[in-house]
């Protein structure tokens, strides 16, 4: 098992080059997740808070 | 040639951008230490850079002015067609900030003790490098109009697009300096700057007109 | 992809968007699972690089991504600046950040792929420097449009930028035919050109999984990165304001 993740020596640079690879990709997939969800609650609340000041 | 007259009366632009040349390229050997074979080595890259860099100082300048006093909205609705007035500026450009610094190099050569042939290939890739630069500068330039980054974010975008002519004018003095031919990146360089000549002006004019409607 | 003209309006692409962006992610998600495995477990050991190859089947479709999403970014932001279209250039600004990644990942794992097989992290040769170059048009794209406030102006100027750069992409792709440069492997010969042909085919699959996997990835994240500036722009109308009351997303 061992052996395998070493990849004849080049473990290091196969691993590393795959983390990081799919750290950024996960990282940008929560980035432009989260980003879409705030947006959609803030906006909802900035309605809300119109429609309090309108009719109240 | 309007712009000449007006580059005539900022004499000092001229000054400031030789001098700039001047100290970026006097800095390199007291930060790098006197060894007379790495200086050598060096030259052509630093002189290069620092062309670039002195060059790029003047740049948003180009249109900032006309666009400033409004001339520039005028231009636009001249019957010439704008790519021609944007050579003309572009031209304008050189000759204030391109020129001085091919004229300049040869002295600057010599101080990092390149030799004779080197010193006039070096001004041949200046020569032709030089206009490249001022001419997609102007591309920048006009597409910054106005905007708060200025310089810097000028540079950012004409840099990637010069980065091949650094590397084919730098070569070519080094490859000649090694007694290998610099045919094929004197030839290239022609080819940008012909491609350049062409199609720059263009695309200046459509990001002036982008910028100013 | 879609018939553009019908979903040109905001209103009805976010939507369309949305279920779009969810397909290509399931479909991302299961393709690099399929690839990952095969690119570990099912690919051969090569007989000339060993285990340090595989790599390459993270490497090369970051670099095609890197110069296709650039291709398709430049045509939406023709295709906005033309027909005047918002939807095109929002689609341009939402595929640069992807794009730019991909650049990044190539550079990375190319410099990780280089050192161990010829000895170096970088070098100057003309594929690597013009990807390093399509970084920087990237990054100059995303900087000049959020430089500008104007909207319309912004979308106009970073797509004539993204133009301009345009010509660096077949630049990338042929240097390795024009130039003698490293990449293709001088010392060490892996001909990259002939990767197609001289890979055994089990390569060349777990290759192709891994791309499209990349590609429905990137499609994934630039509609749900898309759907964000179509909030954002079009906050103020009325179907904005009934979305995102009705609590739906």
């Amino acid at each position: 098992m061992s052996e395998w993740f070493a990849m004849g020596g080049h473990g290091f640079y196969i691993w590393g080059s795959y983390i990081v690879s799919a750290l950024f990709m996960i990282v940008e997939v929560i980035l432009v997740v989260r980003r879409r969800r705030s947006l959609v609650q803030r906006l909802g609340r900035m309605i809300r808070m119109k429609d309090s000041e309108v009719s109240g | 040639m309007r712009d000449l007259t007006l580059a005539m009366r900022h004499r000092s632009d001229v000054l400031t951008t030789v001098f700039f040349f001047i100290i970026v390229v006097s800095l390199f050997p007291l930060g790098v230490g006197p060894e007379a074979a790495l200086l050598r080595e060096m030259a052509a890259g630093v002189v290069w850079v620092a062309a670039l860099l002195a060059s790029m100082l003047s740049l948003t300048r180009l249109f900032a002015d006309d666009y400033n006093d409004g001339t520039l909205e005028q231009l636009l609705m001249v019957p010439q067609p704008l790519p021609l007035i944007v050579l003309g500026k572009v031209l304008a450009h050189w000759i204030i900030s391109g020129l001085p610094l091919v004229l300049m190099s040869p002295l600057l050569g010599l101080q990092f003790g390149l030799e004779g042939d080197e010193l006039i290939m070096l001004m041949v890739t200046l020569l032709i490098g030089t206009p490249v630069l001022s001419l997609l500068g102007a591309i920048g330039a006009a597409l910054t109009l106005g905007l708060r980054g200025g310089g810097v974010l000028v540079s950012l975008l004409v840099l990637p697009l010069y980065i091949p002519v650094l590397i084919f004018g730098a070569g070519a003095v080094t490859a000649s300096a090694a007694g290998m031919g610099a045919d094929g990146h004197l030839s290239l360089m022609g080819a940008i700057l012909l491609l350049a000549l062409v199609l720059a002006p263009w695309a200046s004019a459509a990001a002036l007109r982008i910028s100013v409607e | 992809m879609f018939n553009l003209f019908k979903y040109s309006s905001p209103a009805s692409f976010y939507p369309l968007a949305g279920r779009l962006a969810v397909g290509f992610g399931i479909a991302s998600a299961i393709l690099l699972v399929i690839g990952l495995y095969m690119s570990f477990f099912v690919a051969p050991t090569d007989y000339k690089q060993g285990e340090g190859y595989r790599i390459m089947f993270i490497h090369v479709p970051a670099a095609w991504m890197s110069m296709w999403i650039y291709v398709v970014m430049a045509c939406f932001a023709a295709a906005g600046m033309i027909w005047n279209t918002r939807l095109s250039s929002m689609m341009a600004s939402s595929l640069a950040p992807t794009g730019a990644m991909f650049t990044f990942l190539a550079l990375w794992t190319g410099a990780l792929w280089g050192k161990p097989m010829w000895g170096a992290w970088w070098v100057w040769d003309a594929r690597l420097t013009s990807e390093l170059i399509l970084l920087f048009l990237y990054v100059g794209f995303m900087a000049l449009e959020s430089a500008i406030d104007d909207p319309r102006r912004a979308a106009r100027a970073s797509g004539l930028l993204a133009l301009v750069g345009v010509v660096n992409v077949p630049i990338i792709y042929y240097s390795v035919e024009w130039w003698n440069t490293l990449h293709q492997g001088s010392s060490i010969k892996v001909v990259k050109g002939g990767v197609e042909t001289s890979m055994s085919e089990i390569m060349v699959w777990t290759l192709l999984v891994m791309t499209f996997a990349c590609w429905f990835y990137a499609i994934a994240v630039s509609l749900t990165r898309v759907r964000c500036t179509i909030l954002e722009r079009e906050s103020g109308t009325s179907w904005v304001k009934e979305l995102v009351q009705g609590g739906k997303s």
